[in-house]
């Protein structure tokens, strides 16, 4: 098994996301020509099978539509941080883009798993893994 | 058309257990050889095979093992749970059509080690779809399909305590069937709610074994079925489905990630079908994880959306029940082969000769995965 934490592969289609979060920013991919958003990123439209895209910046705020508490067996580094949150995150601005990440606080560690609700505001923020890859994660907004 | 015109005529499994001293080749050729036995068929008249694409046996392997005929068709079904269905629909396809006269599907596997899960293989640079989910901690199959059943406990206002019965029914199916890894090992609903958890809000129990064994079925067309050993398991219906925006596994993207590819193929799986719901004498879903019964109860139209685990605690899947289900003791108390045992038993629900049997069960449904692409089949007996 693996000892670091898996790391997303930088592609051509996702790599303005990726640069966007290294500026603390998250972006939502949309059509060029039809302007609908999609997320994941990726090399067509599917409403409108353009190749053309364009970023449009996000405030990061969303609700928790679901989250789970993985506890071992894990991969070791996920093992040595159990138990801890990851959600489902619906953004604010658009009602089908959703994002997977972690709920923690400002040390990056886990907040009190009880008090974690479907429903509860966060706002996203961003965790250096390398150089080039900063992970979203997301804050309870109330605790922010 | 597809429509009764080919049948499951023989069914063939190895034992289950933790670690099989045998190879996945030699457990299939075990399994397969059984499966033709059972029907009275020889193996130099089968030119067909199907499989998973997860299988690591090549079909010339398979064929010059057992000395097959020369072979007319051979197909693969991908997504792993969702492949039994497809495997054996395509080879019923091909016979339907005239390609082929008898086919052979199996699956093997020897997953009892824990060091052969699949998720404990995760790579350090992710390149394909799980790149927006497993750097956040969320790698197992199991994290994935807790996330929906999180949220569905939330929109019908269900607790562990409500999904208990799903395991606790199918163990009880499973103390009937003494080929069942778990025959002996009763399960109450203490034990349940004491137990270790794995993905909050899904526990021990609400995960598939792990196991090993093999299992293959014999398939030809109806002509020849009605003259060889058994009764026939008709294909009275097959349907694939994949909805749209779909993702593996954390199919989370589309615009309701509750409605999963499983209400595809449900819905076309009835139209191609002279039969509704409320006809069906038994089914088999696919059970990785727990939630994927009530999940697949709703998406087969069985029940209203929200309603399964109410039902189930009722009594709706119980052998007295309106719809017995998993009857073997399905993925988590039988065996866990990636749904193939879940085929044999909706066969021998057909045949009468069920550990659980559903008393003249005429009409008899098994599905595969609610997370991942899928199919199902409708068995009709004659």
């Amino acid at each position: 098994m693996i000892q670091n934490k898996p790391i997303p592969a930088i592609d051509n289609f996702d790599k303005e996301f990726w640069r966007s979060c290294k500026k603390n920013q998250l972006v939502v991919q949309h059509c060029g020509d039809c302007d609908i958003p999609r997320f994941p990123p990726r090399h067509m439209c599917p409403n409108c099978q353009s190749t053309k895209h364009k970023w449009n910046e996000s405030s990061g705020n969303g609700t928790i539509w679901s989250f789970v508490i993985p506890r071992p067996p894990l991969l070791p580094i996920f093992e040595k941080e159990s138990p801890y949150v990851v959600a489902l995150i619906q953004l604010n601005e658009y009602e089908n883009i959703r994002i997977v990440g972690r709920i923690k606080d400002h040390e990056l560690k886990t907040p009190d798993i009880d008090s974690i609700k479907i429903g509860d505001e966060v706002k996203v923020k961003f965790e250096k893994i390398n150089s080039d890859i900063y992970i979203p994660f997301w804050i309870i907004s109330k605790l922010d | 058309m597809l429509k009764d015109k080919t049948a499951i005529v023989g069914i063939g499994q190895t034992a289950f257990a933790k670690n099989l001293d045998s190879t996945e080749l030699n457990l299939a050729c075990e399994a397969i050889k059984i499966a033709l036995d059972d029907a009275g068929i020889e193996p130099k008249q089968v030119d067909a095979l199907g499989s998973f694409t997860y299988e690591e046996t090549p079909e010339f392997e398979i064929a010059r093992n057992l000395g097959f005929g020369d072979l007319h068709y051979w197909s693969q079904a991908p997504y792993g749970g969702g492949a039994s269905c497809c495997a054996i629909g395509q080879v019923a396809l091909a016979i339907a059509s005239g390609i082929a006269n008898v086919g052979v599907v199996w699956r093997s596997r020897k997953r009892g080690d824990p060091s052969t899960r699949m998720w404990s293989h995760t790579e350090e640079h992710l390149s394909d779809h799980w790149k927006w989910s497993r750097p956040s901690g969320l790698v197992r199959p199991v994290d994935e399909s807790s996330m929906l059943m999180q949220r569905y406990m939330y929109e019908f206002g269900y607790s562990r305590e409500d999904l208990s019965n799903v395991a606790i029914t199918l163990r009880k199916y499973a103390n009937n069937n003494q080929k069942a890894f778990m025959y002996e090992r009763e399960l109450s609903k203490e034990d349940y709610m004491n137990a270790r958890m794995i993905s909050d809000p899904l526990c021990l129990f609400d995960n598939c074994l792990e196991s090993d064994g093999a299992i293959a079925i014999v398939i030809t067309k109806e002509e020849l079925a009605s003259k060889l050993n058994h009764k026939p398991a008709l294909i009275h219906a097959y349907s694939q489905g994949m909805s749209q925006e779909h993702q593996l596994m954390t199919d989370y993207h589309g615009s309701n990630p509750l409605k999963s590819s499983s209400y595809v193929t449900a819905s076309n799986l009835w139209n191609l079908s002279d039969y509704k719901p409320q006809d069906i004498d038994v089914a088999q879903f696919y059970d990785a994880f727990s939630p994927m019964i009530p999940f697949s109860l709703e998406a087969y139209n069985f029940c209203s959306k929200g309603e399964a685990l109410k039902l189930i605690n009722e009594g709706f899947i119980d052998i007295d029940g309106e719809l017995p289900v998993n009857t073997s003791g399905g993925s988590l108390s039988e065996v866990y082969l990636h749904g193939m045992n879940l085929v044999l038993e909706a066969v021998r629900q057909i045949r009468g000769n069920s550990t659980s049997q559903v008393q003249n069960a005429k009409l008899s449904l098994v599905t595969t995965c609610d997370a991942t692409p899928n199919a199902a089949i409708l068995f009709r007996g004659t």
